[in-house]
């Protein structure tokens, strides 16, 4: 318990950019990964890019993790890798949830984006997949 | 930085080091009170007074750490957008991890980064107002404790010894019945306090809306500079270094003891005759002490001085 | 989402049922249920058509007319969906159902930086008053009404239909429309949210007084429990919820000195058909009967018309799986069922490939179809409320009146609804409920049909699949013309118009805003001078500002 409490954590903002407005996948998973032990900065709805980039620099995460449910997320993660890359945020994992068609994985990944975990993943999957970020 | 402290990384310590003799100058307010009452609100508003005669800001957010999974959701930011990209605005979400009095250490060392940094007001946000050694008067210029209308937060807090840890408290969501009942409760028990040279005042505040935060904000200012003035800020620093020293010395020592018990055949002795009920557990303690942990200290005391000093504890044969 | 919780034992014999809305439900119902429970004809059913209406709103139902069909149309440019109107109209159906674009709902015009990507994607894209002419060009505005899916600047867009209606030679009077207009589920459950709680609450007050005085057959304010159970809340909070909604208006509005007979008739609802088929029509049931004596009882309403929940009870997307889309169909109709079962006035059904994917007019003429067969083959036209006398159904319905009672006081206790959201405590409810359904459908102790069974998973005959079997989500092409053409029209706008005017109608706007003023003539006259959305919308904002929103956990 003690080790659960005081160990390594891994910091996630779950961040909602853009001006949709369905949060219920981003808040579950968002409490699925406190439930698995990670601290979750949840940055609300209707962020611009700009707002992602200060928090996730003012509070030191380890994975920036997008939901996005409106078909935007191609060009959005292309200009915020860029940002990102700008911002000195480039040993920060992006990773992308939401509505996201199979076909448009690889060349997510190709910008970039660490995982990818279209809607219909399991919180064990979601899990593991970013913890399995820090084992190399 | 403040990352590299939450995780015990042995470079934040040097890193420490080499800031500690700057730090000093900001002024520390603490905001403590139950969830929900509108500490994350009021902070909010109390950025934007204090931005408007040129402070910088910074905010150090601390929510409970699940007990169950050692996670946590850092969501006091919300309430904070307002300054989402002012560049003299920074702010820091941590979660409690296991300090029961809702700061831990790292906070507090989160504090001194922020202050060696040149902010000119550190905020640190957090649930509850207890007795621990990391709670926010501890590390706090200045305490405002937040309660509202028809809940007994406010004298619970004061009737549970807080009194003395409180500077100012503010009655939020003061538009609900009740508030000007609660205030006078508060005010009159305050009024019972020993005779602390700040007198203690009651606030009222909608902070959704901002009534009573440019008056909030200019108490705070304003007893800054009377403990300034008086000297009581210099007394209060260094009343807070003694504590933090106390207590990184405290948790120092009781890690290392609790690492070389757990490597101890006689303590698991001990421990198992309290489990079974055999002796109970003050003799129990007792005996620990005096049979297994003291002769180390009389035996350093009767040999030259290690260098090392705490660093090393050997287990007795 | 929304199924009960079965055990079984080894045998796959059913040991438990419980609802959702925490309701158990027995093997057997008997007549001992009603006893015990004192349950009277008159007192809890009332003939069809009477008080309190838990059978039908209306002494023949569907007798006498079938329901209302409003299948959502809007997206991409105004043309585009003037033409998809006339479409809808020509097959058949006799009520617009619009959706705009997120730039629109959120107040920014399409070429405002947020709105990059977005113009035309989920809906009509609306910058001015030149482009509501264009979407309802040609379109009889004295016969068919529009329910317009706007929340956050509701109070411009009517202006916008009624400034629309005039150009085109109506007069306000005769014009119907029903903007959706509840905010307080926004910051719940659909995020479409703008400004501060208080100030959101106000803007719908003072749409609804307008409408009392200036838009007779108009319906300001669609109370969706819908959204708010999509977003994680049970059958029975679902209207609870919306009932409080409800009273924070009507309470807003009675204190402008407008006695509640005057409006609340005109209050329609929005709620789901998802989830278990019983439990969805106790609920409407139930619904009907506690508003109408909400209303009696605690409003003092008398006119019998007055105390009717109108409203649309369809949807369902939350039900629907991406696995096995085919499946969906058949989930349509059997929501449509309950639906029907439930007397639903006016109703809606979401097309099969809504869990992944924009409505194609080949599926949304499906969800159609499936609509008038119930209403046309099948038979539920025959009877009123058929299932009345039941004795599960009739136990179910009065222990579902319990449930949406008992979390009706919850929320009183907490101060009521406007504090609940304000502080976040109903959205930490429904997001941990939401949460702990998932996990429960993840781990198994909730089935999904198509979803548990992986071998079948391979036999799914949809094209589209790829090699794990999973459905692959199609989008809309984002059509950059659209964007391109909306910021075209825009520029041109702004220099056809008379500038002076546009800025002497903000200016005052902004008065009235910042007074107790009602805004809705001001936003009129705005619309009128071709003001755009941003224009307007940036008009509030400056005087509300806009709302943080609370934490959730």
């Amino acid at each position: 318990m003690e080790n659960k409490i005081r160990g390594k954590k891994i910091r996630v903002l779950i961040a909602k950019p853009g001006l949709d407005g369905h949060d219920k996948g981003a808040k579950i998973v968002a409490l699925a990964l406190r439930d698995a032990g990670m601290e979750v900065i949840y940055s609300g709805l209707h962020q611009t890019l700009e707002q992602i980039i200060h928090t996730a620099t003012q509070e030191a995460v380890d994975i920036i993790g997008l939901s996005i449910m409106s078909g935007a997320h191609l060009p959005i993660c292309e200009k915020l890798i860029v940002m990102m890359e700008k911002a000195g945020l480039s040993d920060i994992n992006l990773v992308v949830g939401g509505v996201i068609p199979f076909q448009d994985i690889p060349g997510l990944k190709e910008m970039g984006v660490s995982a990818v975990f279209p809607g219909g993943t399991s919180f064990e999957e979601i899990v593991h997949g970013m913890k399995d970020l820090f084992k190399k | 930085m403040i990352r590299l402290i939450e995780e015990n990384d042995p470079k934040a310590f040097h890193l420490l080091q080499s800031l500690y003799p700057h730090f000093g100058k900001a002024f520390i307010i603490g905001i403590t009170g139950s969830p929900g009452v509108g500490k994350s609100t009021i902070i909010n508003k109390l950025i934007r007074e204090f931005r408007k005669s040129d402070f910088s800001v910074a905010v150090i957010a601390v929510d409970p750490t699940s007990p169950y999974s050692g996670g946590a959701i850092l969501g006091d930011r919300l309430r904070m957008q307002d300054h989402a990209t002012d560049e003299k605005v920074f702010i820091r979400s941590m979660a409690s991890r296991g300090r029961a009095g809702g700061v831990s250490r790292a906070a507090k060392d989160a504090v001194i980064v922020l202050d060696a940094m040149g902010y000119d007001i550190i905020i640190i946000e957090t649930v509850g107002a207890g007795q621990s050694e990391f709670e926010v008067s501890n590390i706090a210029h200045s305490t405002g404790i937040v309660s509202i209308p028809g809940t007994c937060d406010g004298i619970q807090a004061v009737k549970a010894g807080i009194l003395e840890t409180g500077d100012i408290f503010i009655v939020n969501k003061s538009d609900k019945d009740g508030a000007d009942v609660t205030m006078h409760q508060l005010t009159m028990i305050i009024d019972l306090a020993n005779g602390n040279n700040w007198k203690p005042c009651v606030l009222k505040t909608i902070a959704h809306d901002g009534t009573g935060i440019e008056e909030l904000a200019a108490v705070f200012l304003s007893h800054w500079k009377f403990m300034e003035k008086n000297n009581l800020l210099e007394a209060k620093k260094r009343e807070h270094k003694i504590n933090y020293f106390t207590s990184l010395l405290k948790d120092l020592t009781l890690e290392k003891l609790l690492l070389f018990m757990e490597n101890s055949s006689e303590y698991r002795e001990v421990l198992n005759k309290v489990l079974s009920q055999e002796i109970d557990p003050i003799h129990a303690a007792e005996q620990v002490v005096k049979e297994i942990i003291s002769p180390f200290v009389y035996e350093e005391q009767t040999h030259e001085k290690k260098p090392n000093g705490l660093h090393e504890l050997r287990v007795k044969k | 989402m929304g199924v009960a919780k079965y055990i079984k034992d080894e045998r796959g014999g059913i040991k438990e049922v419980t609802y959702q809305s925490g309701i158990k439900v027995k093997p057997a119902y008997g007549p001992q249920d009603l006893e015990e429970r004192g349950f009277t004809y008159e007192k809890d059913l009332g003939a069809p058509g009477e008080f309190p209406f838990t059978r039908s709103l209306h002494p023949q139902s569907y007798r006498s007319r079938a329901w209302t069909t409003r299948q959502y149309t809007g997206f991409g440019t105004p043309e585009e969906t003037n033409e998809r109107f006339k479409l809808m109209i020509a097959n058949g159906q006799n009520g617009l159902n619009v959706a705009f674009d997120l730039p629109t709902q959120m107040g920014y015009d399409s070429d405002h930086p947020l709105a990059e990507g977005e113009v035309g994607r989920v809906g009509m894209a609306i910058d001015s008053l030149k482009d509501f002419e264009t979407a309802f060009a040609g379109i009889p505005l004295d016969r068919i009404g529009s329910g317009l899916t706007i929340n956050g600047v509701a109070t411009i867009m009517m202006a916008m239909y009624q400034a629309t209606a005039e150009k085109f030679g109506y007069s306000k009077e005769q014009i119907s429309t029903t903007p959706q207009n509840d905010i307080l589920k926004e910051m719940i459950g659909r995020g479409a949210w703008i400004f501060p709680v208080e100030h959101g609450v106000r803007l719908v007050g003072d749409s609804i007084e307008y409408a009392v005085k200036e838009l007779p057959k108009s319906n300001p304010v669609s109370i969706c429990g819908y959204h708010i159970r999509e977003s994680g809340a049970t059958p029975a909070q679902e209207i609870a919820y919306a009932f409080e909604i409800a009273r924070a208006y009507i309470d807003n509005v009675v204190k402008r000195g407008i006695a509640p007979e005057d409006f609340v008739g005109r209050f329609s609802f929005n709620f789901n058909v998802y989830g278990n088929m019983w439990e969805q029509i106790a609920k409407f049931r139930a619904a009907r009967k506690l508003w109408a004596k909400m209303l009696k009882n605690e409003y003092g309403v008398t006119d019998k018309k007055k105390l009717f929940l109108r409203g649309l009870f369809g949807g369902g997307g939350s039900g629907l799986t991406k696995e096995q889309p085919e499946n969906n169909i058949m989930r349509g109709a059997y929501y449509a069922l309950g639906a029907a079962l439930s007397g639903a006035q006016t109703t809606a059904l979401c097309s099969f490939d809504e869990a992944y994917t924009i409505p194609t007019p080949r599926s949304a003429l499906l969800s159609l179809r499936t609509l008038e067969l119930l209403m046309d083959e099948v038979g539920l036209r025959d009877t009123v409320d058929p299932l009345a006398g039941s004795y599960f159904i009739e136990t179910l319905t009065l222990e579902m009146e319990e449930k949406i009672l008992e979390e009706m006081k919850e929320v009183k206790k907490l101060g009521g609804m406007v504090n609940c959201i304000s502080s976040g405590l109903i959205q930490r409810k429904v997001s941990r409920q939401a949460y702990e359904f998932e996990k429960g459908l993840q781990s198994g102790e909730y089935k999904k049909v198509g979803l548990s069974s992986p071998e079948t998973d391979k036999i799914s005959n949809d094209a589209a699949n790829n090699k794990s079997g999973k459905t692959n989500v199609e989008l809309h092409e984002y059509n950059e013309e659209w964007a391109r053409k909306s910021k075209a029209n825009l520029k041109e706008l702004r220099t056809a118009r008379d500038n002076k005017e546009v800025e002497q109608s903000l200016a005052a706007l902004e008065k009235a805003a910042r007074t107790s003023d009602n805004v809705m003539p001001h936003l009129v006259k705005c619309c009128h001078a071709y003001a755009t959305v941003g224009e307007m919308a940036g008009v509030f904002r400056k005087v509300f500002g806009e709302w943080n929103e609370p934490d959730f956990y």
